[in-house]
């Protein structure tokens, strides 16, 4: 059934990847399969966070040369960087197979994650001045400890614990998902869409890509299309109400954004606490008591509800 | 000739209501009917308790220890959105929460007064057989699912699917509901203050809806009812009880009933079939 999650900070930034990895862990039970974050910190001028790995967490167990494999990966990824004229500043290894690096890069960003991801086994996670996605295998706290997350401090984050249904268990199908080829951008879903296959073939005629067979990702690419044709974030979540099919209720960020969409049917559940400072967005309020232990006012957003709140940080 | 007052309202009596079938045994049977788990409580014995470290399991535990100590008025502080709390219940009891629920909380009672001051999540109070709950804030989607008897009131706004399969009882709702509410209603009587999403009593059997602002749509079989002077009565009366009033009147509420063109489907031709959908 998976459990999303979402909360920002207006006006100042706060302690939101203690506060995600609280709220994912209150929603493990909605989903034990994997864990994803997509946390937004403070940008560094025109530097881009590159998040991506070369290899699923299982590949790791299957023999010793896939040990070489990731390194050579690696190696072939930081040469396709620097084929482009992307100068990478600062590399870090969260695990051996998933990597966070800086860099300085000003093409065309497209055209680099289409060449990365021609690399063997390697997926970029995300790409972008603020946003940073984490997400593998178990529950968030296991997670957020293996990507030294508890420290992280930005204005806003969505996160997922993933329940499979329809396709695998692995990182691939794993939430969120970064809206390919924009920085920026990543979604969460709770949910099932139905004209998935035709909404993909769409998509995939108008040059998009897909890295897995998940339905959530196709809303991701398809809020990505929607704005790459000029349409505001807000447009492109209200014309999903009525072209994509089926039972869902998702979360999307951006730079300085995070909306929330809820089908027509209104089947899958939302809760959401809003004060001035502070909007929080979950499945089941026990997560957002998670953060806010004390009584507060929620309440269920309506079907066919779109809302978007920026963090004015 | 009418046996009752409610079929002048156009309603069915409502049988199946908790512990109103206690009138089908006789005396003598009556006298030995016990639910398993109930209690006989004193309303004059009071405790309260900090549900805050503990599971839902341990709460529950915890209220029916104090019910089996004879005390029938209870205060839980600090429920923190908990799923499956105070299920169950089969006796008479004051219970106040202060606090809110999360999913499926106090689903299959049948009895007891409960008074929430917080908000609660999907299917409050599904299955309720008898008693009163009252939640002061909002609620979630599913509220009074497959409701049977009682009063189930909500003060603030209520998700989709309000009501769902209800076979008795009165849901009143003091803001706005979703989408399908009164899907597939089978008896009993919902009143909604505020407005009602799309598709309003979808293909209800029976049971009443009153509504005191504006209707997103009616679902399939769901049809305008005519307001009558026992409706009006009936509703001053009942949300008099819980200190609510329509906006704009009882009088100008809006009632929604079965159009019934869905029974007996079987009976009807294919083509028959096609015009009723």
């Amino acid at each position: 059934m998976c459990g999303i999650a979402g909360l920002i900070h207006r006006g100042k930034a706060g302690d939101i990847g203690r506060e995600m990895t609280s709220m994912l862990l209150s929603l493990k039970h909605r989903g034990p399969d994997s864990t994803g974050f997509a946390l937004y910190g403070t940008p560094k001028g025109d530097e881009l966070v590159l998040r991506f790995k070369v290899a699923e967490q299982e590949d790791m167990r299957k023999g010793f040369r896939i040990h070489q494999e990731v390194k050579d990966r690696k190696a072939e990824v930081d040469r396709r960087l620097a084929e482009l004229g992307a100068r990478i500043l600062e590399q870090e290894a969260a695990t051996e197979y998933a990597f966070r690096y800086r860099i300085a890069y000003g093409g065309d960003r497209r055209k680099l994650a289409d060449y990365v991801e021609d690399v063997d086994g390697a997926e970029i996670l995300s790409l972008g001045h603020g946003l940073e996605l984490i997400k593998d295998l178990g529950d968030a706290t296991r997670v957020a400890d293996q990507y030294g997350l508890s420290g992280f401090v930005g204005t806003h984050a969505i996160g997922h614990t993933r329940m499979a249904t329809e396709s695998d268990v692995d990182i691939r199908s794993a939430h969120p998902y970064w809206a390919y080829p924009f920085a920026d951008v990543s979604v969460v879903h709770n949910g099932q869409l139905t004209n998935y296959w035709g909404k993909r073939r769409e998509l995939e005629r108008r040059g998009h890509r897909f890295m897995s067979n998940c339905d959530s990702e196709l809303i991701a690419v398809y809020l990505a299309d929607k704005m790459e044709q000029g349409a505001t974030l807000e447009d492109a979540m209200r014309d999903s109400i009525g072209e994509l099919d089926g039972v869902f209720t998702y979360l999307v960020a951006t730079a300085d954004s995070l909306g929330m969409a809820k089908d027509t049917m209104a089947a899958k559940p939302m809760v959401l606490y809003e004060s001035d400072d502070f909007i929080g967005l979950a499945s089941e309020e026990v997560a957002i008591r998670s953060v806010f232990p004390h009584e507060i006012d929620t309440f269920d957003p309506y079907e066919g509800e779109v809302r978007v709140w920026k963090s004015q940080a | 000739m009418k046996q009752h007052i409610s079929h002048e309202m156009g309603m069915h009596t409502e049988q199946l209501a908790g512990r109103t079938q206690q009138r089908f045994f006789s005396p003598e049977e009556e006298e030995n009917f016990f639910y398993p788990g109930s209690y006989e409580v004193d309303f004059n014995k009071r405790a309260e308790f900090d549900a805050g470290p503990l599971t839902a399991t341990q709460i529950n535990l915890k209220l029916r220890e104090l019910m089996s100590e004879g005390y029938g008025t209870i205060v839980m502080k600090n429920p923190g959105a908990k799923h499956g709390v105070a299920v169950g219940i089969l006796n008479r009891l004051q219970l106040y929460i202060e606090g809110s629920l999360g999913y499926f909380g106090c689903g299959l009672i049948d009895g007891p007064n409960v008074r929430i001051k917080g908000r609660v999540g999907w299917s409050c109070a599904e299955n309720m057989m008898a008693g009163t709950v009252v939640v002061e804030k909002n609620a979630g989607s599913t509220f009074g699912a497959a409701l049977r008897g009682g009063d189930l009131v909500c003060m603030g706004d209520v998700g989709a699917r309000t009501g769902i399969d209800m076979k008795g009882g009165t849901i009143i709702v003091g803001g706005r509901t979703g989408a399908f509410s009164g899907f597939m209603m089978q008896r009993g009587r919902m009143i909604i203050l505020g407005d009602a999403g799309i598709n309003l009593g979808d293909s209800m059997y029976d049971g009443t809806i009153y509504v005191g602002g504006k209707i997103a749509g009616l679902g399939v079989d769901a049809v305008p009812g005519e307001m009558t002077d026992l409706d009006v009565a009936w509703l001053k009366r009942k949300l008099r009880l819980y200190g609510l009033e329509a906006p704009n009147g009882v009088e100008n509420m809006t009632k929604i009933v079965a159009g019934k063109q869905l029974w007996n489907y079987d009976n009807l031709e294919p083509a028959e079939k096609k015009i009723v959908l």
